[in-house]
């Protein structure tokens, strides 16, 4: 069971989880439960390619509501190894789960400079209280 | 952008902000853009009612016993045969025939002791454009222009249920009253202007009270549409209601670079034996074949074109998107734009240009959606 305290947040409202895989440091990705509230509507998610060369604090994903379209940040340089396919046909897991079914990509890191810019919870609730006044 | 607190607010700011709504900046207002989730405000003013506070429209009054041809002199619809309790939508154009603002014009009866007066509603963003026009316009005509937006407020009541919900609050038959006609009645206690009119598609009225006392009004309103599933709606929810209608959007549609007749808004325009301001370059826009054509588009799949995508046919640039969204009526993408006169028949497919992938979208009739009678 993941809990959101736990996880790193971006200020662009992804959150990252970083563990060790066959000796590769891989970053699991999402959107926060706040991201998810504020876009509403959705109803589309454009996955990255397994293989994408992501780029720090470059958009690699979109997902569209019915209002707005919203670039999705990857906070560190990799490669995309895999992806939620079960999420563009069911994307009310992204305001159900955003922590653990929710995962978006999972990423290779090949250069992890941008973890150290991320927030833990305490700090990531703070911005989201002051984006909600 | 300007903090929150310079933004105007309506009288019902409070209780929006206090039930959960989030407020933006709309032109200069802060106002609702959604309670809850749009899709589900959505729905709720096609299936039953929906509750729009709509205080930040532009309300002007005229005195003076030159309105009507004043007025008539600077919309492109016929304003001088208008008939007492008679709305109508319209235009005011510049000499160079590019929209200024498309707006209603009203001519209730007030009080029985007072003729006939005129009133506009106009966009909140072209308030303060339309009043200088006015004003500039005035020379030798004998009329008064009062702009009474911060005076009075403004409610929409829409939906299959909206007649229902608020006829127990007045004596008077509502559904006797004509589509695009209003008149001043005693509504929850309160003298309203009810007009049967609206910007979703839907059956429906509107109505302008006193801004002290629109709190009541709306609350009671609030309370007999929840009883039928209806709820108070923003105005995100607003925008995919009037798109599906298929009505312009002044800021998108409409803009001082777009004439009527590219608009396909020629039932808003009289050009014979009147004189009015743009006429000459609207005509002549009439008899140009290289004018653009508003179009509706319908997409398969769930990637929404907005404002600005290109459309293309063959590789070749011939339109621009002017507003998308998803449908929530229809669950796929609708938008509408302007494209070339060569491209523009019913059932031609274009390439959509969204975020530099291009997606098939097809030429279908506006409006998208219409009412069962």
């Amino acid at each position: 069971m993941v809990k959101p305290e736990e996880l790193l947040y971006a200020k662009t409202h992804e959150w990252i989880s970083v563990a060790e895989e066959g000796g590769d440091k891989v970053a699991t990705l999402g959107i926060s439960a706040f991201a998810v509230e504020a876009l509403t509507d959705l109803v589309y998610i454009d996955l990255p390619a397994v293989g994408r060369q992501v780029e720090a604090e470059q958009p690699f994903c979109e997902v569209e509501s019915v209002k707005a379209v919203s670039d999705i940040y990857s906070p560190v340089a990799g490669e995309v190894i895999a992806v939620n396919e079960t999420l563009p046909d069911n994307l009310e897991i992204l305001g159900e789960d955003p922590y653990e079914q929710g995962w978006i990509a999972k990423i290779k890191i090949t250069d992890e400079a941008g973890l150290g810019e991320l927030l833990d919870h305490a700090a990531y609730e703070k911005l989201c209280s002051e984006e909600a006044h | 952008m300007p903090s929150t607190d310079q933004l105007a607010k309506t009288p019902l700011h409070d209780w929006h902000a206090d039930h959960g709504a989030r407020m933006v900046d709309f032109a200069g207002w802060s106002m609702p853009v959604q309670y809850t989730s749009i899709v589900e405000e959505h729905k709720a003013t096609r299936e039953a009612v929906g509750l729009f506070d709509i205080s930040h429209m532009g309300r002007i009054l005229f005195d003076g016993p030159d309105v009507a041809p004043f007025l008539d002199r600077l919309t492109t619809r016929s304003v001088a045969d208008m008939q007492p309790q008679q709305i109508r939508y319209s235009l005011m154009c510049n000499d160079a025939g590019g929209v200024l603002d498309d707006i209603l014009v009203y001519r209730p009866v007030l009080r029985e002791e007072q003729p006939a007066g005129f009133g506009l509603v106009v966009n909140a963003s072209n308030r303060e454009k339309i009043l200088a026009w006015l004003q500039e316009h005035v020379g030798d005509f004998h009329v008064e222009i009062n702009d009474k937006t911060h005076e009075y407020s403004m409610i929409a009541v829409q939906g299959p249920k909206a007649i229902e919900v608020v006829d127990p609050f007045t004596d008077e038959e509502l559904t006797s009253m004509r589509y695009y006609t209003g008149r001043l009645i005693e509504l929850a206690g309160v003298e309203c202007f009810v007009s049967r009119t609206g910007y979703t598609g839907e059956d429906g009225i509107e109505l302008v009270c006193d801004g002290d006392k629109i709190l009541g009004i709306w609350e009671q309103l609030v309370s007999a549409a929840d009883r039928v599933d209806g709820r108070p709606v923003g105005l995100a929810a607003r925008d995919t209601l009037r798109l599906e209608a298929g009505m312009p959007l002044y800021g998108h549609e409409l803009l001082e670079s777009i004439n009527p007749v590219e608009a396909q808004l020629d039932f808003a325009v009289n050009l014979r034996d009147r004189e009015f301001v743009g006429k000459a370059a609207i005509e002549e826009f009439h008899r140009d074949s290289h004018q653009r054509v508003r179009v509706g588009l319908q997409l398969d799949g769930r990637r929404v074109p907005r404002e600005d995508c290109k459309l293309l046919r063959c590789d070749e640039e011939v339109g621009v998107v002017t507003s998308g969204t998803f449908s929530p009526s229809f669950n796929h993408p609708i938008a509408m734009g302007y494209v070339k006169p060569t491209v523009a028949a019913l059932g031609t497919t274009l390439d959509v240009d969204i975020r530099g992938q291009q997606h098939p979208a097809t030429i279908v009739p506006l409006p998208f959606y219409q009412r069962g009678k």
